[in-house]
Order: structure tokens, then C-alpha cells, then sequence
């Protein structure tokens, strides 16, 4: 016999199933008067610094069917490359972006939205820096654990190029499935659960 | 946001323990058919914790409105109140370490005490309680504590196969301090004859883990002639500590 490790179990994940939206975003369920408003609905105000960009997307099943019921959250560095969070140790992040939203895919369409910024360089565990990129995390009916992936940007190459987490994709054919695609206004990016554009999900 | 809560600590910058991917359900369990079209087929990419998962955002109480921990009222007419057995659920948030994770959003959503979600696409014939929303919030104080009141939801049929049943359950969404700790689970009820039976909760392989999600009565926090009580801890990801401090973070 050793010594007991003591470690306790993380807590096992269970699908958010299809009323996630009551708890998360529950003014957009119209269920009104419990908060003043959903968390997570607004990244930024009037004095956030950088470059203004909307994010938008689907998030598309087997068939390519989009989901009408799921919930998308990012969480990204300000245009400085700095996060909003206390483990933040190399300086004080813009205070007028939160880094984090929130968003219900639509009911209709399955499209989310995000209205940003676009993120700043963040240095990778060596001090190489990494392209720019939101981390993107998704639940729904179905989905039995959140699902972690990042958006990169369409018109970074050069970053990109040198990213050290893009490097690591061994089928450089899956690699397009994190690059969004710069459109009027921002960026697109499409997340496919399963298929041949399956996109790369990560544990980390 | 706001770091209050966690101003006497020293901030974390450790990368998180890698996740138990057998503890935790897989993606593809076709007996929760809805599973089949919606699980990654291929593998995920393994990665160590960088920045962009360290971090995460943090929630101040500022955000709390006052009945925020309270589903007997928070949604109800003034002097009315939710239909249904009265329950306090409290406990911990804890990281694998054992510590108490202060400072953790927790947002919770569930059915009332017929089963019924107050949701457009919900079908179920149980009744609407007009005094009952079904969402609620908290964040955990300096210990990892939390509590909130409620009505003991119902159990309820979803289609899946042709007579599938939901235990009597409350969904939890959690944040920790770092974004790779987002979780979202659901708690049941200690002795629910249904547990064993629900596709959902069989999507967990281990039967301990199933039992860490299932609270338990305790008498002993009841508010007599009021509501009974559950304790239910949640355990989020620990994280590494930072041994050598020349070294740099979360490597
Ligand atoms: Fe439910």
C-alpha cells in the first residue's frame, strides 16, 4: 500500500438538455422579471478599446441541421491580449470589455451572434505568442459534455501560421474547421458536431 | 465582474488537472438518442491549459438581485408563493483538492412541482404554476457555501423512447476561476426510484459517480414546519500548483 492520493472526483458533467435557456438566458426564454437582464449579453460598452467586430455562426448537427436549442459561450483576451480575470498576472485588462458572453442559438435560424472586439496575441506556455483566437464552449440537448473549441481569424496567416495549438492539429485538412471566415462587419464561423467538417473539439 | 470574493487569496495560475474523459459521460450514447447526431466522432485534440483556459471570468455579488437564491419567489406575485414540497438545497463547491472554490456562479433551472418547465416547447400536460419561473442564481462565499430555497421538481416524460422519465432533478451550471472549469450538471434526489431507470443519468458509466450527483436528505438543516433540506457539493477541476515559481504559468 501508498499513501492515499486524496483527490476528490470532479463532478460529472450531465447534458444542459433543452431548457438550458430558462436557467442561462431565461429573458430570452420570456421569462421576464427574475433578472434585469441575461448574463453575458453584452461584452462591451461604449469606451471598450480595439477593433469592433460581430461574431456569428451555427452550430450544425450530422445531418447539418442547425441547432435551435443550444447555448454558446466565448471567453477571449481584450485588443491587447490581456483576459478580464484574476489569474490575469500580466496587467490590468481593458475594464470596459468583459471577455465573456453568452448566447442562445435564434429558434428560427440557429444563428448566434456575438458583438466583440477583436482579441489581442496571447502567449502560449513557452512565451511564443498565439494567433489571435476566441474560446468558444457549447452545450445543448445531447450533448453529454461542453464542448471546447477556438475560433481563429480568416485574415491573420501569418499568425496563424505559427500558432503553436494550430501546429499541433496532425490532419492539416481539419485545421480550416477553427479559421472564421471574415465577412461585412466581423467574422462567420460555422461549428459542426460531426461529419466530414467535423470541427476540433479539444480537451483541456 | 468584480474579485471581491477573492481578494485574501492568492490569485491561481496553475493549469487544471487533466479531466477524467472515463468519469465523465462519453458523446455518443445512442440510447439518449439525441446524442447520435450531436456527439464529435472524432478524437478531441489533447492540449495542456494556456491562458485562454486559466483564466475565466469572474461574477461579483453586485450582480445578485435579493430573491435571485429564492424559486419560492423570485418569479411569484408579491405575498404569493411556488406550489409544491419545499426544499433548501445547500452545500459546497470544492475543487479536487478539497478546497472550497469561492466566488462560483452558480445558475440553476429545473421544473416545477408537476414536472413542467415554463418553456414554449414544452408539452408535458402538467399544469403551469403562475407564481413559478424555475431559474435561480448564487455565487459561493469564502468557504465555497451555498444555498437555495426551492419546490422539489417532479419527475417527467420526454420523448426518447416511448415511455422515458426524468427523475426528479435540478440542473447546475458552474463557474469556477478558470474557463476550462465550466461545468454543467444536474443534481437528483436521494432514494428517486427513477435514477437508476433515466437514459440520462446511464449515460455515466460509473456508479459512484452517479451517487456524487444525487444529494441527500438531511434532516438536521430542515427549517421546521417549513422546508426540508438537501446537501448537495459540487466538485469542480483542481488545479496544479505552481511549484517553481521561475517556471512560467500553467506549464
Ligand atoms: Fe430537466
Amino acid at each position: 500500500m501508498v499513501q492515499p492520493l486524496n483527490r476528490f472526483k470532479e463532478s460529472a458533467s450531465q447534458t444542459a438538455g433543452p431548457y438550458v435557456h430558462i436557467g442561462l438566458t431565461p429573458n430570452f426564454s420570456e421569462i421576464n422579471g427574475v433578472y434585469p437582464h441575461d448574463l453575458g449579453s453584452s461584452m462591451v460598452n461604449d469606451k471598450t478599446r480595439g477593433k469592433r467586430i460581430a461574431i456569428t455562426g451555427r452550430v450544425l448537427d450530422g445531418t447539418g441541421t442547425p441547432l435551435r436549442d443550444a447555448l454558446v459561450e466565448i471567453w477571449q483576451a481584450d485588443a491587447d491580449g490581456l483576459y478580464n480575470s484574476p489569474s490575469e498576472m500580466r496587467g490590468a485588462a481593458d475594464p470596459n470589455f468583459t471577455g465573456w458572453g453568452r448566447c442562445a442559438t435564434d429558434m428560427v435560424s440557429g444563428e448566434f451572434r456575438f458583438e466583440t472586439v477583436k482579441p489581442g496575441r496571447v502567449p502560449f506556455n513557452d512565451g511564443r505568442l498565439m494567433a489571435p483566437h476566441v474560446t468558444f464552449w457549447i452545450v445543448a440537448r445531447g450533448i453529454n459534455i461542453g464542448l471546447h473549441t477556438r475560433m481563429y481569424f480568416g485574415d491573420e496567416d501569418a499568425a496563424n501560421a505559427e500558432d503553436p495549438v494550430l501546429a499541433r492539429i496532425e490532419h492539416r485538412v481539419r485545421l480550416p474547421t477553427l479559421v472564421a471566415e471574415p465577412v461585412e462587419g466581423g467574422y462567420r464561423f460555422d461549428i459542426h458536431l460531426q461529419g466530414e467538417k467535423e470541427t476540433v473539439f479539444f480537451d483541456i | 465582474m468584480s474579485e471581491g470574493m477573492l481578494s485574501n487569496r492568492k490569485p491561481e495560475t496553475g493549469a487544471f488537472f487533466q479531466r477524467d474523459r472515463e468519469w465523465h459521460p462519453q458523446a455518443y450514447t445512442p440510447w439518449y438518442k439525441t446524442s447520435v447526431l450531436r456527439s464529435p466522432q472524432k478524437a478531441l485534440l489533447s492540449l495542456d491549459n494556456t491562458l485562454s483556459e486559466i483564466t475565466g471570468p469572474v461574477f461579483g455579488h453586485n450582480i445578485l438581485g435579493a430573491l435571485d437564491n429564492d424559486l419560492i419567489h423570485n418569479f411569484a406575485k408579491p405575498g404569493e408563493s411556488a406550489i409544491g414540497p419545499r426544499i433548501i438545497v445547500y452545500g459546497r463547491v470544492l475543487d479536487e483538492r478539497g478546497r472550497g472554490v469561492p466566488g462560483a456562479l452558480l445558475e440553476f433551472w429545473q421544473a416545477n412541482a408537476g414536472g413542467r418547465y415554463r418553456h414554449k416547447k414544452e408539452g408535458y400536460i402538467a399544469p403551469l404554476d403562475p407564481n413559478f419561473g424555475g431559474c435561480g442564481r448564487t455565487i459561493t462565499d469564502e468557504d465555497g457555501g451555498y444555498v437555495l430555497r426551492t419546490v422539489q421538481p417532479g419527475p417527467y416524460p420526454w420523448p426518447n423512447g416511448p415511455n422515458d422519465w426524468r427523475p426528479a432533478h435540478i440542473h447546475f451550471s458552474i463557474f469556477g476561476h478558470g474557463f476550462a472549469q465550466r461545468l454543467i450538471t444536474q443534481m437528483y434526489f436521494e432514494g428517486d426510484p427513477m435514477i437508476p431507470l433515466c437514459p440520462i443519468v446511464k449515460t455515466i458509466n460509473d456508479p459512484a459517480a452517479i451517487s456524487d450527483l444525487t444529494a441527500a436528505l438531511d434532516m438536521s438543516a430542515t427549517t421546521p414546519m417549513d422546508s426540508r433540506a438537501y446537501k448537495f457539493d459540487i466538485v469542480l477541476r483542481g488545479r496544479r500548483s505552481t511549484l517553481f515559481e521561475n517556471r512560467l504559468e500553467g506549464n
